[in-house]
């Protein structure tokens, strides 16, 4: 006992005992980190010194199993990835199946996947709203974010079934044609939903305790942002045009109206207008989708067994709700892909954690953390 | 018709007339303000649990849910549940705790609460003990929770919960002087500190003092909040950071203490603000024709103004700690010293001298 003591005396020195780093580990069970992601933090008093995620409590090795599963298969795994945004990662791969195999889905079957993407960005950006709202000490949004996603989930189990691992949107087409009455309900919900935009914004965005929590916390500049590959409305938040439906327009997101949401000043406030924008532009496009879709066939004509040709490969991107998607496939002749590997929104945002909340207080990890919208089995895969 | 006063004079008479019966009216003096400590322990210990159920029908309220509603009549017996199923599960505790720091900080953070109710005036003449320095004694023994947070988040061994003890002890510290600030104006208004005299100055004036004072009622709940550990001021025990800042390591009757402490802490501050602000025992002008007894009168207020910190938690963000620092120090400090300055030229400017 002494002699702890003794060392931590510094002889001649200016202060007679000597500090030591706080080191404290988030989670991989802590309430705020979204599943089981690990910080390390190291503070000073309350004042963060560095943060080191530690990866891979939620690993499942999907890119692997996808090597030893058919390309119809492996959709199935891919819900897995992104959980709160199934569709999106759905499709992902189903887009960059049919471009190695020159499959072109009908017109229908397009709408359809716009249509489910768009709800799909809608329910992920409600459950976001909630927990960053709670991260940051605000539990009543969460409740009215899950509200609204439930009828989202509704819509979703109506068609296929499924409330979270959906599996809808298959290569070459989707499952299962829309029942009678979805387009109805569809627009009884979007004109339901959109008033509830307006009270989620009165609740937050200009709750003077909420701005002095989110503005100015957690800046990611331009050149930051775009050096550490941040992407999606994380990057937006930062006045960089990234959007992939803009930039490189997949299905028929050329056809339809919907403005790309971008805030300049890179903070947590700007991630959360970007994404509460963006909320109303999916409601602009799945309405328009709705007026677009005519009846035809769902599924494109394809060889019973699909495989992909010798030596081929593709890079595909699409922008998830989380940002940009990558899918990156090779293929070898066979059935199965030679490999499989996804590019994911969270895993690329997660890099700028420590730089964003050096100098700053334990409190804005949770804020910061809270505005990249991340997935940890995104991040793990 | 009962009043306060009529309730007390029949069941002290039927008391004395027990200890003439059992022969020990001598020491009436000794038993009577135990008698009466212990009857209020048992009217909180019911209070608080109708709060809790209170504050989980609000907060489903307000988040468009039901509430607890198996358990009894709209689920009034949900916490009688909860407390039994707190009282009997296990005890776990963490192996290097400091052993008696950690058993005791729980007692104390539920004594130290408890023991403000004592003075509260619940009609004239309803109150255990009516000290003459009561507002003093409230800020004084409300004070001593910040040990029990402190001792509770050093004895555990765990580092949230000692992270959740610093910034307890700062913030409750911190908020202790803008509280005293605000209420000095009052005091210098009545010149007392008894709670019943604060009371009876409100009946004589005719008016209740949230109307001159509506800055220091402001910065007074302000304050009470922070120093009850609520939202948007939880940040010792912020569950997104800290998961459960002191009490992260109590489990079982421990934390049912704390847990209890924080509603009375609630129940003590609010009572304390309607007794200040709000006229105690008295009737609501417009609404004297219902000749409600004074203590239900104090109910209705008490219950109102818990009411509204309820709503204060389900509808705000958390602070940040510096923020809340900067708050309590920049933002409310000076508005209560510049509340009591105006208070007293005004007062002054009014009433001359000598004026009393």
């Amino acid at each position: 006992m002494t002699d702890l003591l003794l060392s931590q005396v510094k002889v001649g020195g200016e202060s007679q005992f000597g500090t030591d780093e706080y080191v404290v580990n988030l989670g991989p069970q802590h309430p705020a980190t979204h599943g089981v992601l690990r910080l390390i933090v190291k503070l000073d008093g309350e004042t963060v010194k560095e943060t080191v995620p530690v990866l891979g409590y939620l690993h499942r090795s999907i890119e692997k199993i996808c090597e030893n599963r058919t390309y119809p298969q492996c959709i199935t795994y891919t819900d897995r990835i992104d959980y709160v945004s199934a569709m999106s990662v759905n499709y992902a791969f189903a887009l960059a199946t049919e471009k190695l195999m020159n499959i072109e889905a009908p017109a229908r079957a397009q709408w359809l996947r716009m249509i489910f993407i768009e709800l799909q960005r809608l329910a992920s950006h409600l459950l976001w709203m909630g927990a960053f709202a709670g991260d940051i000490g605000a539990l009543t949004p969460f409740l009215y974010g899950l509200r609204e996603r439930e009828r989202i989930l509704d819509l979703f189990e109506m068609t296929c079934g499924q409330r979270l691992t959906y599996n809808y949107i298959r290569i070459g087409g989707v499952m299962i044609d829309i029942l009678p009455d979805f387009v109805s309900k569809c627009i009884a919900f979007l004109d339901y939903f959109e008033p509830k935009i307006d009270e989620y914004e009165d609740l937050l965005t200009y709750n003077p305790i909420f701005l002095e929590r989110t503005k100015g916390v957690g800046v990611i500049s331009p050149e930051m942002g775009i050096n550490a590959g941040v992407c999606g409305p994380s990057l937006r938040g930062s006045g960089i045009a990234c959007d992939v439906r803009k930039q490189q327009p997949y299905l028929y997101y050329d056809q339809v109206k919907f403005a790309e949401c971008i805030e300049t000043a890179g903070d947590c406030w700007s991630r959360y207008k970007v994404r509460m924008r963006e909320m109303r532009e999916s409601v602009s496009i799945i309405r328009q989708s709705l007026e677009r879709l005519e009846p035809g066939p769902i599924e494109a004509k394809m060889p019973p067994v699909l495989k992909a040709p010798l030596n081929s490969e593709i890079y595909s991107r699409i922008e998830s709700s989380r940002g940009e998607m990558g899918v990156y496939l090779v293929g070898d002749g066979t059935a199965k892909p030679w490999k499989a590997k996804f590019r994911c929104a969270s895993f690329s945002n997660l890099y700028v954690l420590d730089q964003l909340t050096k100098g700053w207080k334990v409190a804005d990890i949770m804020a910061v953390l809270g505005s990249l919208d991340m997935i940890v089995p995104e991040v793990d895969r | 018709m009962f009043t306060g006063e009529n309730i007390i004079q029949i069941v002290s008479g039927f008391l004395h007339w027990a200890y003439a019966q059992v022969g020990i009216s001598a020491l009436a003096g000794a038993i009577d303000p135990v008698i009466s400590a212990i009857v209020m322990f048992g009217f909180i210990s019911v209070f608080v649990m109708f709060l809790v159920w209170m504050e989980r029908k609000v907060s489903a309220h307000m988040q468009s849910r039901i509430g607890p509603n198996r358990v009894g009549p709209f689920g009034l017996l949900q916490t009688v549940a909860d407390a039994i199923k707190l009282t009997t599960k296990e005890d776990v505790k963490p192996v290097n705790r400091d052993k008696i720091p950690y058993f005791i900080a729980p007692i104390v953070a539920f004594v130290a609460t408890f023991m403000g109710m004592v003075v509260i005036p619940f009609d004239k003449g309803m109150v255990v003990q009516d000290l003459n320095v009561g507002i003093l004694y409230i800020i004084a023994i409300t004070g001593f929770t910040v040990i029990a947070i402190l001792t509770a988040g050093w004895s555990s061994n765990n580092k949230f919960a000692l992270l959740g003890g610093f910034r307890s002890a700062a913030q409750i510290i911190s908020y202790e002087v803008p509280l005293v600030l605000s209420v000095v104006p009052i005091i210098m208004i009545t010149g007392t500190l008894s709670l019943s005299g604060i009371v009876e100055y409100q009946q004589q004036a005719g008016y209740w003092f949230i109307f001159p004072q509506i800055v220091a009622f402001i910065i007074f709940i302000t304050s009470a909040t922070a120093e009850a550990n609520r939202a948007p001021f939880d940040i010792p025990e912020a569950e997104s950071e800290l998961i459960g800042g002191f009490h992260t390591e109590y489990s079982g009757v421990k934390f049912a203490m704390f847990f209890l402490g924080e509603y009375i802490a609630v129940v003590v501050s609010s009572a304390v603000a309607v007794t200040l602000f709000l006229g105690g025992w008295l009737p609501v002008a417009f609404l004297g024709f219902l000749h409600l007894p004074g203590f239900i009168w104090f109910l209705i207020k008490l219950v109102s103004v818990i009411y509204l910190v309820m709503a204060f938690r389900w509808t705000f963000p958390r602070l940040r700690v510096d923020q809340l620092m900067d708050f309590g120090w920049k933002v409310l400090i000076p508005l209560s010293i510049l509340n009591i300055l105006i208070t007293a030229s005004v007062w002054l400017l009014l009433y001359g001298k000598g004026a009393q």
